[in-house]
């Protein structure tokens, strides 16, 4: 068994990293998990969190919103977002907290009769002010 | 006979269509490569999140529970028809192509006693639809503004569509769009989003057996928003490569034809300029033989 494994990581507009990697650290919807080579074959939900990328070069963080990661030779994360940890601003997450509010707001008005999509986006509001605090930006 | 004066304003008018028509071309050329990348960039996504989603959506489709996004509402009373164009014209008939393509399948519709209701995305399609189904618009979505199309426009769109879905506004919804063959060549296409229409995958995939977590059924659910989302960023991708294409073909046209024209024109000048000469020249010569 080789010690590295492709891993991708695709957003809807581009193909944002392609490398071979030793681990992957995935901010999976149920908790954290780090897939390394040989991981069971496994398909998971993303919650917002820090994706941590460890390759021969060091590691990548990257903060993902959404979507999901399918573990299995490769590893594939298709996120909705993504953005380089380094790259994140102050004024960058207040815009996706704001967009988070947004959407939690108008899922209060559109799912009037179904608690479920209501639930999901006031989770990911939380989840998303949590990553704020872990990378030490306010809301 | 037109005077030597208006042949010759009419060949600098000409001049300066092709000149227009020229500098369009070279802009559509432009846009349509970066937007022919914009395309290529955001294929392995769609085909990974088509293949992930197909083989959870072959295993679910029969099931009792599975996501109405899935499995369709039931019936298939009222359609929803996602109309997509350019917000320009002047590109040849990509417009009036899908506006065409979807004039149709409204009318076979209505033939067989479904409702139908029309979401516009883009000017053209709006103002190509509006006689013959004015009345069944429900929306429109603006484009004008932005530049370059990204996955949140899909997204806005997408929430748009699912908020009526989950109102049973509709049940079934297709999405018109062009596909991007090449250049020269745009097929206005159907496809229908909800009820999802997955084709199972079953190539790589089959016999690995993979852990889902949270369970198949809750992510799903998940998706099966999510892939109409990417769908429509698809197809917005595509339009927009198709849009530049078949501008900039409509343009090369425009040019050569005009290049025709001022020749044309060209001649006709040439042509009564020696005969005013020559006119001249007899006038003097029988003057002076008079004499």
């Amino acid at each position: 068994m080789s010690d590295t494994m492709q891993f991708d990581l695709v957003c809807p507009e581009r193909l944002l990293l392609s490398v071979r990697a030793n681990a992957v650290q995935i901010p999976g919807s149920e908790g954290n998990l780090t897939a390394l080579p040989g991981h069971m074959p496994l398909i998971t939900t993303l919650r917002p969190g820090i994706l941590t990328i460890t390759s021969s070069d060091g590691d990548q963080q990257f903060l993902v919103t959404g979507g999901f990661a399918e573990v299995g030779e490769k590893v594939t994360v298709l996120a909705e977002k993504a953005v380089p940890r380094a790259d994140i601003t102050q004024e960058e997450y207040n815009n996706m907290v704001a967009d988070a509010e947004n959407f939690y707001n108008q899922a209060q008005d559109n799912f009037v009769s179904e608690p479920g999509p209501v639930d999901e986006a006031a989770k990911m509001l939380s989840d998303l002010v949590a990553v704020g605090d872990e990378i030490g930006l306010k809301d | 006979m037109p005077s030597l004066k208006d042949l010759k304003n009419r060949i600098e008018s000409v001049k300066n269509t092709r000149k227009i028509t020229k500098a369009m071309q070279m802009v559509a050329a432009a846009k349509l490569r970066r937007a022919q990348e914009a395309a290529e960039a955001g294929r392995p996504y769609s085909d990974r999140f088509n293949s992930v989603i197909g083989s959870l959506a072959a295993s679910f489709r029969d099931s009792e529970g599975a996501p109405k996004l899935l499995s369709g509402t039931g019936n298939d009373a009222v359609h929803l028809l996602v109309v997509m164009t350019a917000e320009r014209g002047l590109c040849g008939g990509f417009n009036s192509n899908i506006s065409k393509l979807a004039r149709q399948h409204g009318n076979d519709l209505s033939a067989a006693g479904k409702t139908v209701k029309i979401l516009t995305v883009g000017k053209k399609g709006r103002d190509a639809l509006r006689r013959d189904f004015g009345e069944k618009f429900i929306g429109h979505v603006d484009l004008t503004q932005v530049k370059r199309v990204g996955y949140s426009d899909a997204q806005s769109i997408a929430q748009d569509i699912l908020a009526r879905f989950e109102n049973n506004e509709f049940d079934v919804a297709t999405l018109f769009y062009s596909k991007f063959e090449n250049v020269v060549s745009q097929v206005p296409s159907a496809r229908q989003i909800i009820p999802a229409s997955y084709e199972g995958t079953d190539s790589e995939d089959n016999g690995t057996f993979h852990v889902y977590e949270p369970d198949e059924g809750a992510i799903l659910a998940n998706l099966l928003p999510r892939g109409v989302a990417t769908q429509i960023f698809s197809a917005l991708l595509e339009n927009g490569a198709s849009e530049q294409g078949a501008r900039m073909s409509a343009m090369d046209n425009a040019t050569r034809n005009a290049g025709e024209m001022i020749d044309k024109l060209t001649i006709e000048f040439n042509r009564s300029r020696q005969a005013v000469i020559t006119n001249e020249l007899i006038e003097i010569i029988s003057g002076a033989e008079a004499l």
